[in-house]
């Protein structure tokens, strides 16, 4: 507050302080999202998103307040390497969750990757048994001999180790 | 070394783009520090090689605005969506992975409309297939088919929008083919 407060500083800070207020309530949204959320991926929507508005109302309050033109640029930097970096996080943190089966099953209505997840895993299974039958004719049975050989080898020396 | 020179033009954004970042961490944008600022772009640019992104040459700005300001409500709308459901609803929220794709099939077309599907709260990437280009999305509080029908829609139009924005010509009369703003089935 300045000493010598006219009109249009009084209405400034109190914009400011609803614009505050509001980035703020958006951080307590995502902390009682995080805390009531079931599972990883609309644990992700409450954690990554709402900060999304709540810096924006933050920065744009930081602005008003600093009435300087050279804080603008920043401000506007900094909102725009959010919006460019959150997308990205909450994909990976969301693609490694659903690949490692961090969610419920029971909780979705529809899931339209996982029979695409299926279909691949299938296809894939079938190219590897195919690939061993071929390989199977020239090296297969030695391969085989020597993997189990090697195995036992392997086990034994593990099991043996802290005896000897 | 033999990389694909990459025109002037094409590196622009990117070099308008490092210059303003130069300018507002200084904070002085007098023309001095911009030139110097241009002048670290270009080097940057030069050592730090990146593939090319490939801009179709159209940017509607006409277009973007309202873009943005649409983009922006949305934001405060689902980010209020969001809190609601958070405080309300909780552990028996419903979600769904759905699967929407995309029309285009250039990188930056997918990305773009990945970005901002991303930033509405309630609706997350989970997985992109490029070769198909689509998009699996997990969408918070869908429950049944219409509200999956609802999701596609969004994106697709998201996805509408951007083309237009700044799309490819052949993107733009394909879109235009279809008669938008009527959305494609549900695909697969």
């Amino acid at each position: 507050m300045t000493p010598n407060a006219t009109g249009v500083d009084a209405v400034i800070d109190v914009v400011t302080a609803v614009l505050l207020i509001a980035g703020a309530l958006m951080s307590l949204g995502a902390a009682i999202g995080l805390l009531r959320f079931p599972d990883l991926m609309s644990r992700m929507h409450a954690a990554t998103k709402p900060q999304v508005l709540g810096l924006f109302l933050v920065l744009a309050a930081i602005g008003l307040q600093m009435r300087e033109w050279w804080v603008w640029p920043i401000l506007a930097v900094a909102w725009i390497f959010q919006l460019l970096t959150v997308p990205v996080s909450a994909h990976m943190v969301g693609r490694a969750g659903y690949r490692t089966k961090h969610l419920h099953p029971e909780l979705l209505s529809t899931d339209e990757l996982e029979a695409v997840v299926l279909r691949a895993a299938g296809q894939r299974a079938a190219e590897k048994a195919q690939e061993a039958e071929s390989a199977m004719p020239h090296t297969g049975k030695a391969r085989n001999g020597g993997n189990a050989r090697n195995g036992g080898n392997g086990g034994n020396a593990r099991n043996g180790g802290p005896s000897a | 070394m033999s990389r694909k020179r990459i025109s002037f033009r094409t590196e622009l954004p990117l070099l308008v783009w490092l210059v303003v970042v130069w300018g507002a961490l200084w904070r002085d944008f007098s023309p001095g520090n911009l030139v110097f600022g241009a002048l670290i772009a270009v080097v940057v640019a030069r050592i730090f090689y990146l593939p090319p992104v490939e801009l179709s040459g159209r940017f509607n700005v006409l277009r973007a605005i309202p873009f943005a300001a649409v983009f922006l409500g949305k934001v405060v709308a689902a980010s209020f969506q969001v809190m609601y459901l958070a405080v309300f609803r909780g552990p028996t929220v419903t979600n769904a992975v759905v699967a929407v794709p995309l029309r285009s099939h250039s990188d930056l077309m997918v990305t773009a409309t990945g970005h901002v599907i991303s930033l509405i709260p309630g609706s997350l990437v989970v997985e992109v297939d490029r070769s198909t280009s689509t998009l699996y999305i997990h969408g918070l509080n869908v429950r049944n088919d219409v509200d999956t029908a609802k999701l596609r829609k969004e994106v697709q139009d998201t996805e509408a929008s951007l083309i237009r924005i700044m799309g490819t010509r052949a993107e733009m009369d394909a879109l235009r083919a279809e008669g938008w703003p009527a959305t494609r089935g549900a695909g697969s």
